[in-house]
């Protein structure tokens, strides 16, 4: 890469690296800017998804209705008795093992295993897209079944449908996004457009698709759980 | 810890696995928690510990962070860091405003929220199942909750 001609030196480690990095007059990261970049929006994207669960927090804190009973709400029958929350959890299981055949996807990446890359890649992409799906029929049933609106709901405090909308739809938009950015990149890999460039897009598009994932452990958590 | 050259974030496959199999464990356990009905300080000891979990090895594995220079490191997790702040702020002011909602507009703390079995059962019994608009919802709801 670029650097390579700029520091001949090996950087040193640990706080003596730190400084080195900030006070001599070059560049910061030793990474390619794609990469650096992918990063800034990542934590730029953190502060939205922290606003909107630190605006939860308040309203979920401040009003005084009753909190409707998230575990029986996203409970579903499977002709027995319904299972609480099991929707959630399963959809909880679909992206972390996409989060894993996207890791996967990386390291063939950097080994030039293009067909594997590229198949695991869409494999990520096909667990994205099943993981909206489930969404879509979360939404469907919440609104036609249990008439929960963004301003009302049957059960306790109308806060809850502004913050399941908002939150869960934000990060659902953030999954369809991913999807189609996966697909995107898969096509340009198999196009033979990386083969000179590297496949550091392969990790770029992974640290998009591991957010996603970080993100939904938040939401499971706060919203679903507590 | 080694350092992230421009041969980039190469690892052995292993570690890949392993911190996946892990992930399954910790999300099965916050299900877990919910399944069999843990509630109090409990619950929210676990789910708070499990998601720290999985989130650090997100970030730490699956993002590569563990390896990366310390620069980039703290660019990442340094501004994120500041929002503890703001989450503090805003539960301090959340309490003092819940606080006065209670003590001064008198709202009941002990109302219980319905759940989806008795709100569906309510519908039944006043012969309305298949008209539930939001307009009889809200009024549902206000009927329970004034009560």
């Amino acid at each position: 890469m670029s650097e390579a001609a700029a520091t001949s030196v090996t950087p040193a480690e640990g706080v003596t690296g730190l400084v080195d990095d900030w006070t001599a007059d070059k560049q910061a990261y030793h990474v390619p800017w794609g990469k650096a970049m992918m990063w800034i929006f990542l934590v730029s994207d953190t502060f939205i998804f922290t606003c909107f669960l630190v605006g939860y927090l308040n309203v979920r804190m401040t009003t005084t209705d009753p909190w409707p009973p998230q575990s029986e709400i996203f409970a579903l029958s499977f002709g027995g008795a319904p299972i609480p929350l099991i929707l959630i959890a399963i959809m909880t299981f679909v992206l972390i093992t996409s989060s894993g055949t996207m890791a996967l996807a990386v390291n063939y990446g950097y080994r030039r295993d293009k067909f594997r890359t590229v198949l695991f890649i869409l494999l990520t992409a096909l667990f994205g897209a099943t993981f909206v799906g489930m969404q879509a029929f979360e939404w469907t049933k919440l609104i036609v079944d249990e008439a929960v609106r963004p301003w009302s709901n049957p059960f306790g405090a109308p806060q809850f449908g502004s913050v399941f909308f908002m939150v869960t739809g934000f990060h659902g938009l953030h999954v369809s996004a991913g999807v189609i950015y996966l697909l995107w990149v898969a096509r340009r890999i198999w196009a033979g457009y990386y083969d000179k460039k590297g496949f550091e897009i392969v990790e770029i598009a992974g640290l998009y698709w591991h957010f996603v994932d970080l993100v939904w452990v938040f939401i499971f958590a706060f919203f679903y759980l507590l | 810890m080694a350092s992230s050259d421009t041969a980039g974030q190469q690892h052995p496959l292993g570690i890949y696995y392993k911190i996946w199999i892990l992930l399954f464990v910790v999300s099965a356990a916050s299900y877990a928690v919910d399944y069999f009905d843990v509630q109090g300080a409990m619950r929210w000891t676990l789910v708070i510990v499990f998601m720290l979990v999985k989130a650090g090895f997100i970030v730490a594995i699956f993002m590569h962070a563990f390896w990366e220079r310390m620069a980039l490191v703290l660019t990442i997790l340094g501004p994120p860091g500041v929002l503890l702040l703001l989450i503090a702020f805003m539960a301090v002011e959340g309490d003092y405003t819940s606080g006065t909602r209670y003590d001064y507009m008198g709202h009941d703390p002990n109302v219980v929220a319905l759940t989806p079995e008795e709100w569906h059962a309510s519908l039944e019994s006043h012969g309305k199942e298949e008209t539930a608009t939001e307009g009889e919802a809200a009024a549902e709801h206000e009927a329970v909750t004034e009560h």
